[in-house]
């Protein structure tokens, strides 16, 4: 089953000189093929700018595209009668926490969700309690957001989304704000959901650590999807990864760098587990 | 300065009061102003009085906290005292100098007028004092949810009372860090005249407001994406449901108002305070 | 050019119910050009204490001497002090308010009280100071890149000429490229210039990178102060207080643990790899 297509998608915005006349037009995604299937769990990669959050608005419908087609759980986006089915079916993170919690109390922003899709109000304060309860904030339910760390604010954010019961959450860089041990709580969390929930995960970042569990990677620049393939073939050409503006982890650096020193090493190493392993086997060996 | 205004603030306590469904205090407030103003005798006023003390012992308040919500209106309330009393000129003549002149009737009026408008702050402060701006909010939508008949858009004036509620402490946070940033570059703003002054709010207005539009394209975006599409067909998770104490709050309401308004219409004696 | 702290106590909101000490009795000194890092996890009171070197927050109790002088004394000129420690606050961007980036870098100068031209000339120093393209200078800083906006905003503090440039979280939310680009430029600017650079990070593999010493921040306390090596040789003390060290160290000890002849000192891929090769060489 195919919860996230596209075929050939273009999105153009309209560039404006400084009296807003349009002065031609900026392609932000150029001929994107993309093809997720349920229950996967996959990471776009991407710079600043490269077109990976326009794409990721895309999946929820928030930006239709200006060319091309994309179907979520099998449903057009250009479509407007399945606008809301659309953004039912994939439900999405976003950035900054503070922007995109509605509510002055958790659980209400929990609610907000269901209460927008006409849930039955018994239905809502059991979905509140199971997200609430699944992103492990049940026990902030009656605060007030703002006194929250900027991981538990993304996990409300998660909560929020869950709430709608998606087959699809796509999380558009929502570590970009965090500090280390917020950017681990909500991968944490991401994770658990997968476990747990089977439901299909599109994480959008340009941190490499948060995809080594990934199904599949897409690297985005300029538009285009410039390379395909599961983390271990992605992270072994780390000199391509560099001309995308994009970094390795320190790990897979360093076996890159002893590779090149003559050490017979893997490519594509991810975990430091897996280096400290190898170097032993090495070491035996000589 | 800011701090000490308490009006509108919300002081949490357990109280039957805290407890009342919203559009019960909106309603009796409504309906406790009103009765302020059909009456003018003595005994009227303390049927106010008594009403408004209950409401304000039940209610767990400190006294004093509500008060202290009187005080930024004490210019407004000595103004209207000095005017109402020296420009009534019914009545029999107590005291004249120069161009003033005090006048019994004035007298009279201008206690009641006094009394009522601090009768008219406490009241509504009860009612902000004991509810949520989120209940508030919720039952101004229900309280005037008739009013869609006629085309007003009620459910967006609430959603954006409610998020206003929900942004002003972050945009104040956000002041403060425009501001320290600002001054970390040399920014003054402390010294030279008015205009000076607003001239050196522009480099903290400018980055504000261009936050504040970021923030609010980002939460329209994610209001949308979580399917939001207005009130039409939304359901409610806290729907207002109307208990006993809230009937039995009504209903005391309207005891209170009636007898305000037969003391106002069939007790014609006066007693003069004095 | 230095800053020395003595006994620093800082309580936020004294005699309040939201009474609490954010800063306790911290005592230490940075000197000329040298380039220090600061880390700890949220709330550990290192921005509170960064806001103390420029003099915008006032320590409740110890004093603080710039270049010997005390700055809570009577007379103090606190706006000269303002650029002389020139304070990069996190997402500087959001400052920016201007209509086109040079006239911005000049809002600093221009609190000094210099000339227009004066203004213009440091500016464009600044701006060049940070590698930021002189075709740009004329645009709004608004419709910069996110990269370009970051780096017009730091030039905003460098024109004021400061002896110590602070700069708090100087990569949060670009991507790894403008991350390596900033730091590569901060540290440009710091070798050129000889300016004393302190930096606050959340990243301690671009802390280990970049800086000669590290103050580690904890509930308000200093917990370590040292060289990259030393205060990363306590990885575990780090991780208790929610902190870390960079991962090559992590690898270093791992290795070390199962019988591998290396030091465990390293904090950055290269010294790993040479340590590394080295052993695998004797």
């Amino acid at each position: 089953m195919k919860m996230v297509q596209s075929e050939k998608l273009i999105f153009e915005y309209e560039k404006r000189d400084e009296e807003g006349n349009v002065i031609g037009m900026n392609r932000a995604i150029d001929g994107v093929d993309i093809d997720i299937s349920e229950g996967d769990f996959v990471a776009i990669l991407g710079h600043n700018g490269s077109g990976k959050s326009t794409l990721a608005k895309h999946m929820n419908a928030i930006l239709v595209p200006s060319g091309g087609t994309m179907w979520v759980d099998g449903r057009d986006t250009k479509d407007p009668l399945e606008l809301w089915n659309v953004r039912q079916s994939a439900g999405m993170v976003f950035q900054n926490p503070d922007n995109q919690i509605i509510g002055t109390v958790v659980e209400e922003d929990v609610g907000f969700g269901p209460e927008n899709l006409g849930v039955p109000t018994d239905e809502i304060w059991k979905r509140v309690e199971d997200s609430l309860k699944s992103v492990g904030m049940l026990e902030y339910r009656s605060n007030s957001p703002n006194k929250l760390s900027g991981g538990q604010k993304q996990r409300v954010a998660i909560a929020g989304v869950l709430a709608m019961e998606p087959k699809c959450i796509v999380l558009d860089e929502p570590t970009a704000m965090l500090d280390p041990n917020g950017r681990k709580e909500v991968i944490r969390t991401v994770q658990e959901l997968r476990r747990r929930k089977k439901v299909t995960v599109i994480l959008i970042t340009h941190y490499m650590e948060e995809v080594i569990d990934a199904d599949h990677v897409y690297v985005m620049d300029n538009g285009h999807i410039v390379m395909h393939g599961n983390p271990r073939e992605i992270f072994s050409r780390v000199e391509e990864l560099k001309r995308y503006r994009l970094d390795v982890p320190q790990v897979t650096m360093l076996a890159e760098e002893l590779r090149q020193n003559g050490l017979q090493l893997p490519s594509g190493i991810l975990k430091t587990e897996e280096l400290v392993e190898a170097l032993c086997q090495l070491n035996w060996n000589t | 300065m800011i701090r000490d205004i308490t009006i509108g603030q919300y002081y949490p306590a357990k109280s039957v009061i805290h407890r009342l469904d919203p559009r019960v205090k909106i309603i009796c407030t409504l309906l406790f102003l009103i009765s302020l103003f059909i009456q003018r005798s003595v005994l009227g006023y303390g049927a106010a009085t008594v009403f408004l003390g209950l409401v304000i012992y039940m209610s767990r308040v400190p006294l004093g906290f509500i008060l202290k919500g009187l005080k930024p209106i004490i210019m407004l309330l000595l103004i209207t005292v000095l005017f109402t009393l020296f420009l009534t000129r019914e009545g029999q003549e107590l005291v004249h100098f120069w161009i003033f002149r005090i006048t019994d009737k004035g007298l009279e009026i201008t206690v009641y007028t006094a009394i009522r408008l601090i009768y008219l702050i406490m009241g509504s402060s009860i009612m902000t004092f004991t509810t949520t701006p989120n209940s508030l909010t919720d039952g101004i939508e229900s309280v005037l949810h008739p009013l869609n008949k006629i085309k007003v858009p009620v459910h967006e004036v609430a959603m954006m009372m409610s998020i206003a509620l929900r942004f002003i402490p972050i945009l104040l946070e956000e002041t403060d860090k425009i501001m320290k940033a600002q001054i970390a570059r040399g920014a003054d703003l402390e010294s030279g005249n008015i205009i000076q002054r607003a001239k050196a709010m522009i480099p903290i207005l400018v980055p504000l407001f261009v936050s504040a539009f970021r923030r609010a394209n980002d939460l329209a975006m994610a209001m949308e994406s979580r399917c939001y599409h207005g009130g039409e067909g939304r359901t409610k998770m806290k729907p207002l449901v109307y208990k006993t104490r809230d009937y039995l709050a009504y209903m005391i309401n309207v005891v209170y108002v009636l007898l305000v308004f037969f003391i106002g219409r069939f007790v014609s004696f006066h007693i003069w305070i004095f | 050019m230095s800053i020395k702290l003595e006994h620093l106590n800082y309580i936020y909101s004294p005699g309040t119910a939201f009474e609490k000490q954010a800063l306790k009795d911290i005592s230490l000194e940075i000197s000329q050009g040298e380039f220090v890092g600061i880390i700890g996890h949220t709330g550990s009171g290192k921005s509170t204490l960064i806001q103390h070197f420029n003099g915008l927050i006032k320590a409740t109790a110890g004093a603080l001497y710039y270049n010997g002088e005390n700055i809570y004394e009577e007379g103090y000129n606190m706006r000269e002090l303002r650029s002389q420690v020139g304070l990069v606050f996190q997402y500087p961007e959001h400052q920016l308010f201007e209509a086109d980036v040079l006239s911005d870098v000049c809002f600093g100068p221009k609190n000094q009280g210099l000339s227009q031209e004066e203004c213009e000339r440091r500016a464009k120093e600044a701006l060049d100071l940070v590698g930021f393209p002189e075709k740009y200078y004329q645009q709004s800083p608004f419709e910069l890149s996110g990269g370009q906006k970051r780096r017009a905003a730091i030039a905003g503090v460098l024109a004021m000429r400061p002896g110590v440039l602070v700069l708090d979280e100087p990569t949060a939310g670009l991507d790894p490229k403008g991350r390596d680009e900033i730091l590569n430029q901060v540290e440009h600017l710091h070798k050129s210039t000889n300016m004393t650079v302190i930096l606050v990070s959340h990243s301690m593999e671009d802390i280990a990178r970049h800086v000669d010493r590290i103050i580690v921040m904890n509930r308000g306390e200093k917990m370590f102060d040292g060289r990259p090596k030393e205060v990363f040789a306590h990885y575990r003390e780090l991780e208790e207080v929610g902190l870390a060290a960079p991962q090559v160290t992590y690898i270093m000890h791992a290795l070390k643990a199962r019988g591998l002849d290396v030091r465990t000192d390293a904090t950055t891929v290269e010294e790993a790899a040479k340590e590394i090769i080295r052993s695998f060489h004797d």
